[in-house]
């Protein structure tokens, strides 16, 4: 941050020709890293934080993060969920150090301060001091120094919450395309899975970029061409909230299949390449939804990815680890009521997706190999122009529209100016 | 068979040599070889031991047949884009934890270092075996081999064998 003229000049506005360009430096920075904290994950947008189906009893608890802050995810005894910042009111330790369990209350070891489930102070050890010695101040409020509650907002079984009291209701934020979407997916009770934790060595934001960018997918993801596996859902669309902030990708799986094949191949066809795959049982699928629709990447704004690709259903949490790295969180799910051939099918297409997911797995390669050739930069920007530049809905998949649309939200949340 | 009465002694020398085998072949890079080592329909599962101790089914990488195991490789040689890297499997000792006719369970540690280009050499993934082993035939081979891992998080991918 040495020339201020230059840097706070808006990129977006610099370009030569039609695009938009997004300066490297907010990959790198520390700088944006925790304006982020500030403006994104405890301003004014909702985060993801756990499916319901992760506390479905009273007492269960989950630990998770919005940004890089911890918080607790519990079902409280009267059914309601609470998040709270995982971090004692006393001197700050962590109150909760488990990934998730079952309690009655939430006690920080250090020096025993209690809370119940909705994070409110219920017990502090030598309160009155012992023996007439010690003790906290007559004045010591206990409603005064409970775990900071935020608020909480569920669509579908998703859970959400907000560090801010004045940001827009939940599904005002999510607005009416990603609560359909949402709901289409969680139309009936779910089981959890499991899983699956990486740590990508890169932004997070890059992470946000290849999920609303169709363009990579059929030339970074090479498992289907490879096989000969002929995929008949290459067409569909690239769609976005009215704000811009969310993108919904999805595809459909052409109406002339044949319905025996796609019985025992789901989307999938062959065509003569040198490879083929020894076992085809991988593919094997069901139709799970009459609007055939086989494919969904639905990225929300800003930590969360809800995705149904064939029978794989998954969220995918964001974790942002300091500005070059982040955990991304997948938690797998089937619903409640599978049976044994569902949940042998599921089981098995997990292959496609995740951190060894064959269909997948580039995707934490192409993040560490941006954030590699970035590394200092201050002046360089990218150049995103597919599909004509704009945060624009598409009815094809040869676009960027979307990544505009998070770049877009991010400058009015954040800025590309640097304050020095 | 490849011995009429095994002792238990000599069982555990087959089931570590083949351990050893395994490890060697994916270290040193015949990957091709690797899935020889089990039988047709062999169970392949690569799990954290949160999900395996919870009853859960997400797996990283399952596979249900010697089948599968060749197409993880071929889509590693051809379809699939990752850091290089080499592996060094550190193996401890082979337990015979019961053996029933000719099928031995046994249990064994691991570590997986992973060196990259950059010469950096970390602790990629560590955890334990627990394999059903075939002594049936000419040789042994992994009827079953569930590498559970304490790793809970994957560095960047996982697309070679653990």
């Amino acid at each position: 941050m040495t020339d201020t003229a230059l840097l706070d000049e808006n990129p977006s506005t610099t370009a030569n020709g039609t695009g938009r360009r997004v300066p490297y430096r907010v990959f790198t920075d520390p700088e944006y890293h925790a304006r982020e904290q500030e403006k994104i994950f405890q301003g004014e947008t909702w985060s993801f934080v756990a499916l319901e189906a992760e506390v479905p009893e009273a007492g269960d608890f989950k630990s998770t993060f919005i940004g890089e802050t911890p918080v607790i995810v519990t079902r409280a005894a009267d059914g309601a969920v609470h998040v709270v910042v995982n971090r004692c009111a006393h001197r700050g330790a962590l109150v909760c150090r488990e990934l998730r369990g079952n309690r009655p209350n939430l006690e920080c070891v250090y020096h025993q301060w209690a809370y119940d489930l909705a994070g409110n102070l219920i017990g502090v050890p030598f309160r009155r001091g012992l023996k007439g010695q010690g003790g906290m101040p007559g004045d010591f409020d206990m409603k005064q120094h409970g775990l900071k509650q935020l608020r909480v907002g569920i669509v579908g079984g998703l859970v959400f919450a907000s560090f801010s009291q004045s940001v827009v209701p939940l599904n005002d934020f999510l607005g009416p395309l990603v609560v359909e979407h949402i709901k289409r997916i969680m139309h009936k009770p779910i089981k959890v899975l499991g899983d699956q934790r990486q740590y990508v060595h890169g932004n997070w934001k890059l992470y946000a970029e290849n999920t609303r960018d169709p363009y990579h997918a059929s030339l970074l993801h090479l498992f289907h061409n490879t096989f000969g596996l002929y995929r008949s859902t290459q067409t569909g669309k690239s769609l976005m909230d009215s704000e811009k902030r969310h993108s919904l990708l999805y595809s459909i799986a052409a109406s002339n299949d044949d319905a025996a094949d796609k019985q025992a191949y789901g989307d999938s066809r062959t065509f003569d390449t040198e490879f083929k795959l020894q076992d085809m049982s991988l593919l094997k699928g069901r139709q799970e939804f009459d609007d055939g629709i086989t494919l969904v990447i639905l990225a929300v704004f800003p930590n969360l990815v809800l995705q149904q690709i064939q029978n794989t259903l998954a969220v995918r949490q964001i974790v942002p680890k300091g500005q070059e790295a982040f955990e991304l969180v997948w938690t797998h799910f089937g619903y409640a009521d599978d049976d044994a051939e569902m949940q042998a099918i599921r089981r098995k297409q997990t292959n496609l997706i995740g951190p060894a997911g064959l269909i997948s797995m580039e995707d934490g390669e192409a993040v560490e190999i941006v954030q590699n050739a970035i590394v200092g930069e201050q002046q360089a920007t990218s150049f995103i122009a597919m599909g004509g530049g704009r945060a624009e809905d598409a009815d094809h998949l040869v676009t960027e529209g979307a990544i505009v649309g998070f770049w877009d939200n991010y400058e009015k949340l954040v800025g590309f100016g640097t304050s020095q | 068979m490849l011995l009429d009465t095994p002792s238990r002694y000599e069982l555990q020398q087959l089931t570590s040599e083949l351990n050893a085998l395994y490890a060697e072949l994916i270290d040193d890079d015949r990957l091709e070889e690797w899935p020889e080592l089990f039988v047709s329909d062999c169970v392949y599962t690569v799990i954290s031991r949160e999900n395996f101790e919870r009853n859960l089914d997400s797996a990283a990488i399952y596979c249900d047949s010697r089948g599968m195991l060749v197409d993880r490789i071929v889509s590693l040689r051809k379809a699939n884009i990752f850091p290089v890297h080499a592996y060094r499997h550190i193996l401890g000792p082979t337990r015979m934890v019961s053996t029933t006719g000719a099928l031995a369970k046994t249990q064994t540690n691991y570590a997986v270092l992973m060196t990259r280009t950059d010469g950096h050499t970390t602790i990629y993934n560590s955890g334990k075996y627990i394999d059903e082993i075939d002594l049936s035939g000419e040789r042994p081979l992994f009827r079953s081999k569930i590498a559970v891992f304490d790793t809970n998080l994957i560095d960047t991918m996982m697309v070679r064998p653990i």
